[in-house]
């Protein structure tokens, strides 16, 4: 599979997402400077973490105008895979190519650290690796990754099996004592309706290898190359 | 020359985290009377021109496409004409 970084200015996950495909799993992978304005055909696009353009105005606000963003959404419309992963959420919701908004986590605070997330979905290309309940231990990092939505549109991703990751306790309960920002219904990572987009808060890039201390992310994206 | 003013709000059915910090910390103070705070953004523009109407027909798509999210802010614009100096 041939996969594309976004880098905008800001971006900070942009190498890691680089080397877990490039070095961990063996793909072939380039970064896209976000003033290109196509992907040379990758089949799968990162957009990845960090604080484009200083987060100013919101986050994402301004990088989903970025020259390069017509051909994420070409892409996404073509049913190429796309993955963001925390900023790189925030733009795609900012960018219309999945609902609702992330804004400032409910207690103020900046979390960083490693939370825990069940896989509440497997028959997505994203999450075919893992088996519905799987607790997952991934890193957070952010200020803005409450996930706010109107009811209607948060009953939709639910019947529509959109919503592959929630916040859960170690022993993977739903509960407001797991939910690190706020989130909507415990809202870590939703896919849009047709499964080929996806964003999520926590990131699995940074959680691939024993070494740093959980491998449990390395499942979402062999379960995009056993979509390929 | 015209001078537009952007004021974003939350919308009063999102929670409000930086609202309700700024509502306690009112209250902790000693002002108790005050019960509710949101926090929005105010955005000044100066643009060339005097076509008051053009301005806000651009501005409005630029509210709502830039400057604010509809998911979870309103906003109010306002345009007046004023002296280049």
């Amino acid at each position: 599979m041939r996969w594309a970084v976004i880098q905008f200015p800001g971006s900070n996950c942009d190498q890691d997402a680089f080397h877990v495909l490039k070095n961990v799993l063996g793909q072939e992978v380039a970064y896209v400077w976000h003033k290109e304005t196509s992907l040379n055909g990758a089949d799968a696009v990162i957009v990845p973490g960090g604080f484009s353009y200083g987060d100013y105005l919101r986050c994402g606000a301004i990088a989903r105008f970025s020259p390069i963003m017509p051909a994420v959404k070409e892409a996404a419309a073509q049913g190429r895979t796309v993955l963001g992963i925390c900023n790189g959420f925030q733009i795609l919701c900012e960018a219309g190519l999945l609902p609702g908004v992330l804004v400032r986590n409910a207690s103020l605070h900046f979390r960083c650290e490693m939370i825990t997330v069940r896989v509440e979905q497997t028959g997505s290309r994203f999450t075919s690796e893992y088996r519905i309940g799987q607790v997952l231990r991934l890193p957070i990092a952010h200020g803005e990754g409450h996930y706010v939505a109107d009811e209607a549109t948060l009953d939709e991703l639910f019947a529509h099996k959109q919503v592959l990751f929630t916040y859960c306790t170690a022993d993977g309960q739903v509960t407001a004592e797991g939910n690190p920002n706020g989130s909507q219904r415990n809202i870590a990572g939703i896919a849009n309706r047709a499964g080929n987009v996806l964003g999520l808060m926590p990131h699995p890039e940074r959680a691939s290898e024993k070494i740093l201390g959980s491998d449990d992310g390395l499942g979402l994206f062999k379960s995009i190359l056993a979509s390929d | 020359m015209i001078r537009a003013q952007v004021i974003v709000r939350p919308r009063k059915s999102i929670f409000d985290p930086q609202g309700d910090a700024v509502c306690r910390a009112i209250q902790h103070l000693g002002v108790t009377a005050v019960t509710q705070a949101h926090v929005g953004k105010c955005i000044e523009l100066v643009l060339e021109g005097n076509d008051v109407e053009k301005a806000r027909g651009q501005l409005d798509a630029i509210c709502q496409d830039l400057l604010s999210n509809p998911v979870i802010e309103d906003y109010v614009l306002t345009l007046q004409p004023a002296d280049a100096k």
